[in-house]
């Protein structure tokens, strides 16, 4: 079990209760601990946590541009580094939007030149902060405020951007997929992160209570599911090797995790059969090309 | 050597570029543009031959290159970038940033007209219509001022009683690509001149700091008064750095305008940048036939110079101010800022906008006469919004 | 110390008080978020393993480790109930809050 520190360096926030976001957050800074230089870009973290006076980041911080928090972090590295600071880490906490969408562009940029910072992006599957929209990162099918119900429209049409694949493309250092649902797994990746000589992405899945539609209480237990479902595979990226985190023998049905969340509440037979069809086809594309962690043949 | 100054023939955007190297940033991002790109590409030859030791960021965007430097000036940093008109305006909400941040950048941009209709030719569009980010908004006339400027910027911005990210512009094209003789100060004089940038507002990792928060309606006025008193007080900086400018490098141009023959004149045009060249000329030729013509070229337009402006035109006839834009179904941004400051000393003068430039149209001295014509003879007129030069049957 | 304290706080009076730049000490802290909950953890300490899985899963920090077992710290707790699913020994059950 890693090691992490007894400090508390994101406390006092105004983040609903049962959060996703804040637990990927809190745990994160345990790991890079009190030497980290923090940038957050317009969304539910930066919302909740930086409302004058009050500052619920225990270590430096600052709200990023919400297109620039790439950039951003690119310029605080470049400062420390001109300045000669040491022993510390830039890293970024981003939201799905703020990521996938708005802030693809600088993080490209920021991957491209190599930059050493951390980006991590805290995936609640929508523009939660104003009042849950549907973002690149929403799923097929899940009701959000700009893409209800009704006769005409069946929720989001469109699928999650594959943002670790992109990422992996355009040329990172080091990538990784994780989850609230399993920590160690998670905390052990940003361990991975602070040690690389470059750029390193985590895409960490975080439920969000208020925009899902459950109870707050099976936070934790609704990010397991959906990594168990299949819906959200585990896995790591580094010099142009993937590897899956675990090699899962079975799936959970698909339509136990979707009926837990109201955003999901309207799906018929064939849209769950359709979902879990598309699963298993991805499925059957990265057990074919990816390797499994500790099998011994994995560089990661 | 101390006190010497080379002599080179340079463009106005080499001219900032050396401005540049001399202060010494930390980090400099860049993003090409069109009539920028010699100066970031200068900057780059200066840090491939070793003659500027700086971290020289790519970055893929205009608002990537502003919200970088918003960063390193975040860790304590000396920043410093260039754009231009598309540029500009994409990185606009990161100028407010910059102001609202007090973070203290120094940014050329190329003024150049603003798209649609595409234009990369010079005017002042693009840099007036952001007159209310925040930022210190300094016009060159000639390539010595453009490096002049570059230099004071540095210290302007980054003095305790400013903190305010500072916009050197240069005429596209007529001024950021035109050769003249610069001296070029030393190393060593400069080094005398800046000092290190020191600052409270940056992230301390022996001391941390939460930046860039939110402000609700309880603090947020407090925070922008302060921006405000901030800018009252560049005035009283800027003359201050410029007296110690001058004197260490032998210079004599200072305050928020310069003037030219304008104090016993009847008819004064306000202008600014390097169409002031071509005014005095005709301003010249005019005294010389008995026309008590005279010139303000504004130096800066923020902070904004109204009581000099005032004192100025206090006696004369008939003022006119010459601006390469407009806003759209009023006036000139530069008129309604003059015109504001008149009338708050109670000046009632009869008063022309002349609208010339756009999309890089010349202005020749001709135009100038007219101006001056114009001012002479139609007085209070009820059209007092003229389109220099319109094609009109 | 590893978790910051509330701090006693007075509203500027006047625009002098504010700093020069959006910049204020970080971790500094004037609110809490007791009032939020309609239901408060309520710890078993001789059930509790000293595993600390819900140390690791609170969203609010509301849960810090005393020597081998755990303590609640109520002042940011918002009452989620994360900390007595994620037990596995049923030291921590929700109960309701006095309001």
């Amino acid at each position: 079990m890693i090691n992490i520190s007894d400090e508390e360096y994101f406390i006092g926030h105004k983040a609903c209760a049962g959060c996703g976001g804040s637990i990927a957050v809190r745990l994160a800074l345990k790991v890079l601990g009190a030497r980290s230089l923090v940038a957050v870009p317009a969304g539910c973290i930066s919302a909740v946590s930086f409302i004058y006076p009050q500052m619920a980041f225990n270590v430096n911080s600052i709200i990023s541009t919400f297109a620039g928090t790439a950039s951003m972090l690119s310029g605080m590295a470049a400062g420390a580094k001109a300045l000669g600071l040491s022993d510390y880490h830039v890293v970024g906490f981003a939201g799905d939007g703020g990521t996938v969408d708005i802030g693809i562009q600088a993080l490209s940029g920021a991957i491209d030149r190599h930059e050493k910072i951390i980006y991590i992006c805290y995936d609640n599957e929508g523009y939660m902060n104003t009042g849950v929209q549907q973002s690149g990162a929403t799923p097929k099918s899940a009701k959000t405020t700009t893409t209800p119900v009704g006769s005409n429209m069946r929720g989001s049409a469109t699928g999650k951007k594959n943002m670790f694949e992109i990422v992996a493309a355009n040329g990172i250092d080091y990538a990784a997929t994780a989850s609230i649902g399993y920590p160690e797994d998670y905390l052990n990746k940003v361990s991975r992160a602070a040690s690389v000589n470059g750029t390193s992405y985590i895409h960490v899945l975080s439920p969000c209570p208020t925009g899902w539609g459950f109870n707050e209480r099976e936070c934790i237990q609704l990010a397991r599911e959906a990594v168990d479902s299949g819906l959200w595979a585990l896995a790591e990226y580094s010099n142009g090797e993937f590897a899956l985190s675990r090699k899962p023998t079975a799936f959970k049905p698909v339509k136990e995790y979707l009926a837990r969340q109201s955003r999901f509440k309207h799906l018929e037979a064939t849209e769950i059969s359709a979902a879990e069809a598309e699963r298993d086809a991805y499925w059957e594309r990265i057990r074919k090309n990816w390797k499994v962690k500790g099998d011994g043949h994995v560089k990661i | 050597m101390s006190g010497a100054n080379n002599k080179r023939f340079i463009s106005g955007n080499e001219a900032v570029a050396e401005g540049v190297r001399l202060a010494r940033p930390h980090v400099i991002s860049a993003y090409p543009i069109t009539p920028q790109t010699t100066v970031v590409e200068r900057l780059a030859d200066m840090v491939a031959d070793g003659s500027l030791k700086t971290e020289f960021m790519y970055v893929e965007s205009e608002h990537s290159a502003l919200s970088a430097l918003i960063g390193a000036s975040a860790m304590g940093a000396r920043t410093f970038t260039a754009t231009s008109s598309q540029g500009l305006l994409y990185m606009a909400e990161c100028l407010h940033y910059a102001s609202g941040g007090r973070f203290p950048i120094v940014m050329m941009n190329a003024n150049r007209s603003v798209a649609l209709p595409w234009n990369i030719l010079g005017d002042q569009r693009d840099s007036l219509s952001l007159l209310d980010s925040g930022w210190i908004q300094a016009y060159a006339a000639d390539a010595q001022e453009a490096l002049d400027f570059t230099i004071q910027a540095f210290a302007i911005a980054e003095h305790s009683d400013v903190l305010t990210p500072f916009m050197v512009n240069l005429d596209g094209f007529v001024l950021t690509h035109t050769y003249e003789a610069v001296s070029l100060p030393s190393q060593e004089d400069v080094d005398k001149f800046l000092p290190k940038f020191v600052t409270a507002n940056k992230l301390d990792l022996d001391s941390p700091k939460s930046l860039g928060f939110t402000a609700g309606a309880g603090d947020n006025t407090e925070f922008k008064y302060l921006q405000h008193k901030a800018m009252q007080s560049a005035p009283g900086v800027i003359n201050e750095t410029e007296l110690r400018f001058n004197s260490i490098f032998k210079r004599e141009r200072r305050g928020l305008l310069e003037s030219y023959l304008a104090d016993d004149a009847e008819y004064i045009i306000i202008t600014l940048g390097s169409v002031a060249g071509t005014v005095k000329t005709v301003v010249d030729a005019l005294r010389a036939q008995g026309i008590k013509a005279g010139l303000v070229r504004l130096r800066y337009i923020r902070p904004f110079p109204a009581k000099e402006i005032a004192q100025i035109c206090e006696n004369a006839k008939a003022i006119g101010v010459l601006e390469k834009d407009i806003s759209f179904g009023y006036e000139g941004t530069v008129y309604t800022n003059v015109k504001s400051a008149l009338f708050d000393a109670g000046i009632i003068k009869p008063s022309h906008n002349f609208v010339a430039g756009l999309g890089g149209r010349d202005i020749p001295r001709e135009d100038i006469f007219k101006i001056f014509n114009i001012l002479s003879t139609r007085g209070d007129r009820e059209e007092k919004v003229h389109f220099v030069g319109l094609k009109q049957k | 110390m590893p978790r910051p304290e509330i701090q006693k706080y007075k509203q500027h009076a006047d625009v002098s008080d504010y700093p020069k730049g959006t910049v204020a000490p970080a971790g500094y802290l004037v609110t809490d978020s007791s009032g939020w909950r309609s239901e408060r953890p309520a710890l078993d300490i001789n059930l509790c393993k000293g595993c600390f899985r819900c140390y690791l899963f609170c969203p609010d920090a509301s849960i810090e480790k005393l020597g081998k077992k755990v303590g609640i710290d109520l002042r940011f707790c918002k009452g989620c109930g994360i900390c007595s699913v994620e037990c596995k020994f049923g030291a921590i059950k929700m109960v309701k809050e006095n309001i």
